[in-house]
């Protein structure tokens, strides 16, 4: 015979986590990975190489992707915002927000676009160049994946499904779009910056 | 906790009701739709034993053709394909699935929760593998299957040294089947530390739990080095980029780096969870409780962080500086110690308990006395000096054949004699698990032991034959005839389970008289798991709480899902990460072909690379992404 | 029983070219280390095996199942206390053998060995001596072998005098060998490198020092002019057929790059990288068609006259 018990439910005061969410925790940690693993790789180059970048070509230019990444940090303030704002249950502050950070994340692609038009080398031209556009391709291809999550999100957004309870795929593209923002900070400081310290 | 109602009388009606609930679609339909975490996690099983069977004929050609000097049984190209795929399919359609089946299907049981956290990922992954591994095995069918080595170091495998379809398949197939692996470890994860049955605390976990836990941690940090490792290899000849090209400023011992980055975790992602096996089923025919259970999970989890710190042992003779060798070869001493507190937690409890001779017991102990070979010769190759002797030479073949084959094939079929009467409903014979637990033994050490004595003896890895005169030849007689016998051996196991799918003894909820939660349930497992979710007080909840209490739905949100009303809901509870206190309701998805489609989308995308043409990968890439969308547009439901 | 079987095999491999029969310092100290290792490996696995033999043994129900020491002490001691001692061992070990198998000499002998797939091309810089798949050392003095690669990834292992090293493209790893005494020792690649690795062996072959003094002479000498007959006909036959499009000879017009070096060809004791003994019969094979004796060599088929080919062979072996 078997018995029935009741069981008291978890009274915390900590908002919990669905599962959606951990399970975009985890899959940042693996895409992180990725990340650490093409910039050590950079490094590893770099170390054995005589000169850096090869064969004589120019540092990559800071000044244009200063401004632009200001422009993709910056385009993480308004998904704060939106979250923030659909959990009060304000749909304007959302769809705004969720709006204002797609303009934003485009504009970078724009200049992504920009640049590999203007440099003067090729994918295959040497290890350096190989390094340069997978590293920032693979960043350029997380933010084209991040808009097009976007889309669907806002999409969702202007359709009115979201309210201040149910509103899970917002938080969890959020975590994504912040995630490739962070990234970026990694990437910016190791192919821009760090050739322009002395 | 108070006792608050007996259980419901209509028997029949609930029974007819869950049943409709939970019954997947008949035929074909639910075969490629199901999400069900029992049905795929035997099909792991089963599909990962077509490939252990393949990779083992491999094997014994590999074997007739050393058997004597200069033997022609097969040429040096179909040699090298044969150690190559036999390696691969060994590591990646073999035992990470295998044992990613084991998870899948017992996870949710021992943990006492209905299904996974994502059962469509799961389904996903699933069919990523299975379409991986025949995408792998396509290359046969064309005629170039991979000869690179499982390891395919360049520049042998660039596009001027290798300029065959031969390096696509495998480069193309290591990162497809990573992404079954990578998102199989994501519901691990998850599942674990959000589906307990409530009162599961995070110290009353089963062991197997700890060690899927850790193997799952390990696959997220270690699989993306050889994901990535591949990538640029892939990069490098269908595009020509220059990441490994010295020529061009790049580096091949770059890919060595990120190979066994992920390589040497990737030892340990096998044997942690063939450890879990090894150490469920000794307390259980020790009839008694783990000894030192904080030693083994602390051990499993320091194997887990230890495990990242030694990829540079196998590249000892590359010419790296000393000093920073040696670091990596004190890191792989230190491995040692873990190790050695498990054996000690198992000798304890075989000590303090009472060992029953079954078969899973047998294989038990012949894994303790095959591994802690392993482990002794593991200790010797980290010692660097003695390393550029042994690598690369037969020492190491069968050293790491003691570990993989002998402390990971044992478990797991040990394991298939534990469990497979939970999943089949019927008990294997015990005879013939017997007859074939000995001759896999006494075959597994004729055929691996005297390989130690040719790697010393000078012979080196990886070649297709040897001279007459070099003293080589009456052990590769012996390690032939061993490898002969340890294959009749694993032969007779699949005898015993067509034995038991026609015949077998019905095994009962609990022919073992074993400790953990998957053993409260009906063999074989219903497709509800638990109709109640019971609650857990104990380590060892059917030894130490009889009768086993189940949870009742309360009616609040948190704990609805947890009596049969959430069964009947297709619902299963969420708990609070770390003490298991009921937190919210999960919802099962119904069968849905949205998976496999997707996993179809990927298959059309890699073939496309492989043959280059653009078309088929965009196709591809559409196919993969409106299935993506889609199941974004569908998860609204339990999402938004 | 498994060490008693080792210590058997180990003495009855007396034609190997074993890493436990050392000819070198550096083999030897390995093989310090291995026997060290074996002795402490012997001793545990037995301790242990015991121990599992002891725990799993049957016992009557009212039997004694307490564990010496209690549980929580009999882990910490066999689990960590013992094996930290013993790993401590052998981290020292290690650590003081890999500084002494590193550790530069004075005054050494330096050649360069650069793997090609699948054969060994042997240059003694100094000397400006350059042949292949055999390297001659004088008995005692330290060499030092350093490693290149034309094409793919090769490692230089002769397990009778030292550990292996890798030959990795862009890089130049130094391997540091001393012969004790004479004699011919069998070395082969050690890494994976396509088709052939199977064949892909090589000979040091130690010489007293005064024996090595003439080898380097010889080859530094003029080369000998072919004694007229068939063997002056071969060097025409060689000069205008294909083989002086990868084959070098000293002296000649001869230079190719891609295949070895043939100045001494005559005195090798082995054709293809020691895949068959160097005899008249096997070079006519060899030079007819190559690809019976190892598939997949670079070298085509050459088809001649029979009397060509005998000249050919003559030319040859008059090379050494």
């Amino acid at each position: 015979m078997t018995t029935a018990v009741a069981v008291a439910p978890a009274h915390s005061r900590r908002r919990t986590y669905p599962l959606g969410w951990w399970g975009m925790v985890v899959l940042i940690m693996t895409e992180a990975m990725i990340f650490a693993g093409l910039l050590g790789s950079y490094f590893f180059v770099r170390a054995i190489s005589p000169t850096w970048p090869l064969d004589h070509i120019e540092p990559p230019e800071l000044a244009r992707i200063s401004l632009f990444t200001v422009v993709l940090l910056g385009s993480s303030v308004p998904i704060f915002w939106a979250e923030s704002g659909i959990r009060k249950g304000n749909q304007r502050r959302l769809r705004i927000g969720l709006l204002l950070s797609f303009l934003l994340g485009a504009s970078f692609m724009v200049n992504l676009a920009f640049e590999y038009e203007e440099l003067h080398f090729g994918v295959r031209d040497n290890a350096y160049a190989s390094l340069y556009y997978a590293i920032t391709g693979l960043h350029g291809l997380h933010v084209f994946v991040g808009l097009l999550m976007n889309l669907i999100v806002q999409i969702k957004a202007w359709q009115g499904k979201f309210s201040a309870s149910r509103h899970l795929t917002v938080e969890i593209f959020g975590l994504y779009w912040h995630f490739v923002d962070v990234v970026w900070i990694f990437v910016f400081s190791s192919l821009y910056v760090s050739l322009h310290i002395p | 906790m108070a006792i608050v109602e007996e259980r419901p009388v209509e028997e029949e009606e609930v029974e007819h009701e869950l049943h409709e609930v939970w019954e997947d679609a008949p035929g074909i339909p639910g075969f490629f739709a199901t999400v069900d975490h029992k049905r795929i996690g035997m099909r792991y099983i089963y599909t990962a034993f077509i490939f252990f069977f393949i990779a083992g004929l491999q094997a014994l050609f590999i074997r007739a053709q050393l058997t004597v000097p200069d033997a022609e049984v097969v040429g040096p190209e179909a040699y090298n394909q044969l150690f190559t795929m036999h390696g691969t399919t060994m590591i990646f359609l073999f035992n990470t699935p295998v044992l990613a089946g084991f998870g899948n299907y017992l996870l949710p049981l021992q943990l006492g929760t209905r299904d996974m956290a994502f059962p469509r990922l799961n389904a996903f992954s699933y069919w990523v593998f299975v379409l991986a591994g025949i995408f792998m095995y396509t290359s046969y069918l064309v005629g170039a299957p991979p000869d690179g080595g499982w390891f395919a170091y360049l520049p042998l495998t660039d596009k001027v040294n290798s300029p065959g379809l031969n390096l696509d398949f495998w480069g193309l197939g290591v990162i497809f089947v990573g992404i079954s692996t990578t998102v199989g470890a994501i519901n691990f994860i998850v599942t674990t530390f959000k589906l307990r049955a409530p009162g599961m605390s995070i110290n009353r976990l089963p062991i197997f739990v700890w060690s899927i836990l850790a193997m799952a941690f390990m696959v997220i940090f270690a699989v993306p080095a050889v994901t990535l490792a591949a990538a640029l290899l892939e990069s490098d000849r269908l595009f020509g980029t220059a990441f490994f090209d010295t020529a061009r400023g790049g580096s091949s011992l770059l890919y060595q780096h990120l190979f066994w980055f992920w390589g040497h975790p990737e030892v340990y992602i096998l044997f942690v969870p063939a450890v879990g096996m090894i150490s469920m089923m000794i307390p259980v025919f020790s009839r008694r409780a783990l000894s030192g259970y904080v030693w083994a999970a602390g051990s499993l989890v320091a194997i887990a962080f230890i495990s990242f710190g030694v990829w540079v042992h196998h590249m000892f003779a590359t010419g790296l500086p000393a000093l920073a060798m040696s670091f990596f070869s004190a890191a792989s001493l230190v491995i040692a110690i873990p190790s050695g507190v498990l054996f000690f937690v198992w000798i304890a409890t075989m000590w303090q308990g009472r060992v029953r001779w079954t078969t899973p017991m047998l294989f038990s102990f012949g894994f303790l006395l095959i591994f802690l070979l392993g482990g002794l010769t593991g200790v010797m190759v980290s010692i660097m000096p003695f390393d550029w002797q042994a690598h690369d030479s037969y020492f190491v073949v069968a050293h790491f054949h003691y570990v993989l084959n002998g402390a990971v094939v044992f478990p797991i079929f040990g394991a298939l004699y534990f469990w497979l009467p939970k999943m089949t409903g019927r008990m294997l014979s015990e005879r013939m698990g017997k007859l074939s637990f000995w001759m896999m033994f006494v075959g597994f050490n004729l055929a691996f032991f005297p390989m130690h004595v040719l790697g010393l003896f000078g012979m080196p890895r990886r070649v297709y034959t040897y001279a007459r005169g070099l003293g080589w030849e009456t052990l590769n007689v012996v390690v032939t005839v061993g490898s002969f016998l340890f294959a009749l051996g694993t032969l007779l196991t699949l005898v015993a389970w067509v034995q038991s799918r026609t015949r077998g003894a019905p095994a009962g909820d609990n022919p073992w008289d074993a400790d953990s939660l998957e053993w409260a349930v009906a063999s074989p497992t219903p497709h509800y798991n638990f109709r109640a979710i019971p609650v857990v007080n104990s380590r060892h909840p059917l030894w130490d709480q009889e009768p086993l209490p189940e949870a009742s739905s309360g009616d609040e949100e948190a704990t609805r899902s947890l009596g049969t009303p959430g069964a009947l809901d297709r619902a299963t509870p969420i708990t609070t990460g770390l003490d298991a206190a009921a937190e919210e309701t999960m919802a099962i998805p119904r069968e849905t072909y949205l998976p496999f489609l997707l996993a179809l989308g990927l298959a059309v995308f890699f073939t496309g690379l492989l043959v280059e043409a653009l078309v088929v990968g965009v196709a591809g890439v559409a196919v993969a992404t409106l299935g993506l969308l889609w199941w974004a547009w569908r998860t609204e439901a339990d999402l938004v | 029983m498994a060490v008693v079987a080792a210590v058997v095999l180990a003495a009855c491999g007396g034609s190997s070219p074993s890493a436990l029969d050392p000819k070198g310092p550096a083999a030897a100290r390995i093989a310090d280390v291995w026997w060290l290792m074996l002795a402490l490996a012997a001793a545990v696995y037995v301790a242990v095996a015991v121990l599992i033999l002891m725990a799993s043994r049957r016992r009557a129900e009212g039997q004694d199942r307490r564990l010496p020491l209690g549980e929580h002490t009999f882990i910490w001691v066999g689990g960590i206390a013992v094996p930290t001692i013993i790993l401590v061992v052998l981290a020292v070990v290690t650590v003081s053998s890999t500084a002494e198998l590193t550790r530069a000499e004075d005054n050494p002998l330096r050649i360069e060995v650069e793997g090609f797939k699948w054969w060994w091309e042997v240059r003694y810089p100094e000397a400006d001596i350059v042949t292949a798949n055999e390297v001659h050392v004088p008995v005692g003095r330290p060499v030092e072998v350093e490693l290149t690669t034309a094409d793919v990834i090769h490692s230089f292992w002769v397990p009778e005098l030292a550990g292996k090293a890798d030959m990795v493209p862009g890089q130049r790893n130094v391997l540091r060998v001393t012969a004790n005494e004479p004699g011919e020792y069998r070395g082969q690649c050690a890494e994976y490198c396509g088709l052939q690795h199977a064949r892909m062996a090589f000979l040091i072959i130690a010489d007293p020092p005064q024996v090595f003094d003439d080898w380097v002479e010889r080859h530094q000498a003029p080369p000998p002019e072919p004694p007229p007959g068939p063997a002056a006909d071969g060097e025409r036959i060689f000069e205008s057929s294909s083989c002086a499009g990868c084959h070098a000879v000293r002296g000649t017009s001869a230079v190719g790059e891609s295949g070895p070096d043939l100045s001494d060809f005559g005195s090798r004791r082995t054709l293809g990288a020691v895949t068959v003994e160097n005899n008249r019969d096997n070079l006519g094979v060899w030079i007819a068609d190559a690809q019976a004796f190892k598939p997949g060599n670079l070298m085509p088929p050459i088809s001649l006259e029979p009397d060509e080919l005998e000249a050919l062979i003559d030319y040859l072996e008059s090379r050494r």
